[in-house]
């Protein structure tokens, strides 16, 4: 327990960090969100105004107490680009990137676990060989390039699949049921991007840490018990395995969300990562801040879950836990 | 290392990246003419790959919208690619090294600080701190290389740091430390080579990852710029002209695979071969 609290507790040391380093690298950069906002055609008064009105004529250091106070009571302020306020703009994009992350994973790690299970049970067979050289190549794609590549068969060759957005134009107009298949076939290119890679990284941990499993000493009881193979992988291989399997999940998660920000740019699909970019891209302050706190929030947190599921699967933590 | 060679994983890894880096080094002789000078954009843009145009010339990977030499573009775009994975990575084993050398070396705070640091900057999404730097900053190709490396070098820094305090309790550095050498000077001379070996490994796989992420930048256009071509910027271009000439696209992506799956095996193989002598000897 008091392991999880450690965690969580530098989990936030994490986000406060990040949310330090964000503001102190945006108002290190040059460039000015005023000018950027009124054009190349204003007057230095009219910059000056702008500047006050967005509260960048102050000291630094009352600029970042006041946003990081503001930050913690859900006052996220105003995007400088669009006008609305970022907690909306966040509120809607947030549950779209934890869908697609979710959704990936769990189907990633379903087929990796069949695949990497199936590879080490005949480790060293050309079949073995074959998967190892697909689930490199998987984990080497670029991204964006493969959602690219996706793009370019499903959409334009075949016509079968729709490339952007999470909905068509005339979702609205649909039932319930018509909603349900319009979404799916847009979820269709970007998950299967994200899972195709995430596929060959899962394939490669699981088969590595059964193989690392199986040479264990109580492996070789299960055997001379006269257990068949199979229930030896299953039953007590695998068992053992979680624990690497979950770890390794919970540090993959920055790298994940990472290709989330890709595929969510070449599908335009309306998530955190698309939002983050296109304020990067625009300077739009108060956005940047914002995402960039969801972000670091949804790694760590995530991080603590993963933490959280190795006690639950691996009954030899949880002992010593409560055993103390 | 020459038990290296035994490993399969690692001479398949080092003949792929020894292919395409010979093939990016000789670029004048196995290409013809400029990268971005087209002869004729009208009558030799989106030639499909095969082909020859009006002129004669012949086109393996067939032309872009504006005429260009989709292979031509490659193997110049795998200078640069090339250039800012291995320059990138070389930054991050020098500032790994440092973090990671000192964080292992010294006791008290000091290590605490650094170790947190370290920790600190690897639950950062790389690719949220590459996107605000390259944005704020106008991206050049010396950018791009420096902000690679200051995000790389934690996974280093991390090894390092295990390898140091593992190494400095032998006798070998109480000996060095005995006969009057300075704290500093011991962990430069006679701890950091040791670490070396090991430091390979993750950089090999390192490079990989760098190549990858510039493409990423240049994918939204924050990486090395046009007209100098980059495997990336080559992607992101091939993307306006994904219905009528896929090859522009897909041609970078490939290379990239190969030299990352080539990062990749080279890595694994060594990987494995340190552990096979780790185990003999110890």
């Amino acid at each position: 327990m008091r392991m999880l609290v450690h965690r969580a507790l530098t989990g936030i040391a994490v986000v406060a960090g990040v949310l330090t380093l964000t503001f102190i690298l945006l108002h290190a950069a040059p460039g000015d969100p005023a000018a950027l906002l009124l054009g190349p055609a204003a007057s230095p008064a009219q910059l000056a105004a702008g500047r006050h009105r967005l509260g960048l004529d102050r000291p630094l250091s009352a600029q970042y107490a006041e946003w990081l106070g503001g930050f913690a009571r859900g006052r996220w302020g105003t995007s400088i680009v669009t006008g609305r306020p970022v907690r909306d703009m966040l509120a809607t994009a947030w549950p779209a990137t934890v869908r697609l992350v979710l959704l990936s994973l769990l189907l990633s790690y379903a087929i990796g676990l069949v695949l990497g299970a199936w590879q080490a049970a005949r480790a060293g067979s050309r079949l073995d060989t074959a998967l190892s050289v697909a689930t490199v190549s998987l984990v080497a794609l670029p991204g964006f390039w493969l959602g690219l590549m996706l793009v370019a068969v499903f959409t334009y060759l075949l016509r079968l699949l729709p490339a952007f957005g999470a909905a068509g134009f005339d979702a609205d107009f649909l039932g319930t049921w018509g909603r349900f298949i319009d979404g799916a076939r847009h979820l269709a290119l970007p998950l299967a991007t994200l899972t195709l890679i995430g596929v060959g990284g899962a394939a490669r941990v699981i088969r590595g840490s059964l193989l690392d499993a199986l040479e264990q000493p109580f492996v070789v009881t299960a055997h001379a018990k006269g257990l068949s193979d199979a229930r030896v992988l299953v039953g007590h291989a695998l068992r053992i395995s979680m624990t690497p399997i979950v770890t390794l999940l919970g540090l993959s998660l920055p790298a994940l969300f990472s290709g989330v920000v890709f595929v969510e740019g070449v599908f335009a699909w309306p998530g955190v990562g698309r939002v983050l970019v296109e304020a990067v891209q625009a300077r739009d302050y108060p956005v940047v801040m914002a995402a960039t706190a969801i972000s670091a929030l949804l790694v760590v947190a995530g991080n603590l879950i993963a933490d959280i599921g190795a006690v639950v699967v691996d009954p030899r933590l949880r002992t010593r836990v409560s055993g103390r | 290392m020459s038990g290296v060679w035994r490993d399969r994983r690692a001479r398949v890894g080092a003949a792929l990246l020894a292919v395409v880096i010979a093939t990016a080094v000789a670029a004048p002789l196995v290409t013809a003419g400029d990268t971005s000078v087209p002869r004729d954009i009208v009558a030799s843009r989106f030639l499909g790959p095969l082909s020859y145009d009006v002129s004669g010339a012949f086109h393996l990977l067939g032309t872009d919208r504006i005429g260009r030499d989709v292979w031509t573009r490659l193997v110049y775009g795998g200078r640069i690619s090339l250039a800012v994975g291995f320059l990138s990575v070389i930054l991050s084993v020098i500032v790994g090294m440092l973090v990671g050398g000192l964080a292992g070396w010294w006791r008290g705070w000091p290590a605490l600080a650094l170790t947190a640091l370290t920790d600190f900057a690897l639950a950062l999404p790389r690719v949220v701190v590459l996107l605000l730097l390259a944005a704020l900053w106008k991206p050049s190709t010396a950018l791009v290389i420096l902000f690679l490396g200051m995000t790389g070098w934690m996974p280093i820094a991390r090894l390092v740091q295990g390898e140091v305090r593992t190494l400095s309790a032998n006798s070998f550095v109480e000996g060095a430390t005995a006969s009057g050498a300075r704290s500093l000077w011991v962990l430069w001379r006679h701890v950091f080579p040791n670490t070396l070996t090991p430091v390979f490994v993750v950089a090999a796989l390192g490079v990989g990852n760098a190549i990858l992420a510039e493409a990423g930048l240049s994918f939204f256009g924050l990486g090395v710029q046009s007209p100098t071509p980059s495997w990336g910027n080559m992607i992101a271009s091939g993307r306006d002209t994904l219905v009528n000439a896929p090859w522009v696209a897909a041609a970078p992506g490939v290379v990239l695979a190969v030299v990352v799956v080539g990062c990749t095996l080279l890595g694994d193989g060594l990987r494995s071969a340190i552990g096979r002598r780790q185990s003999v000897v110890g």
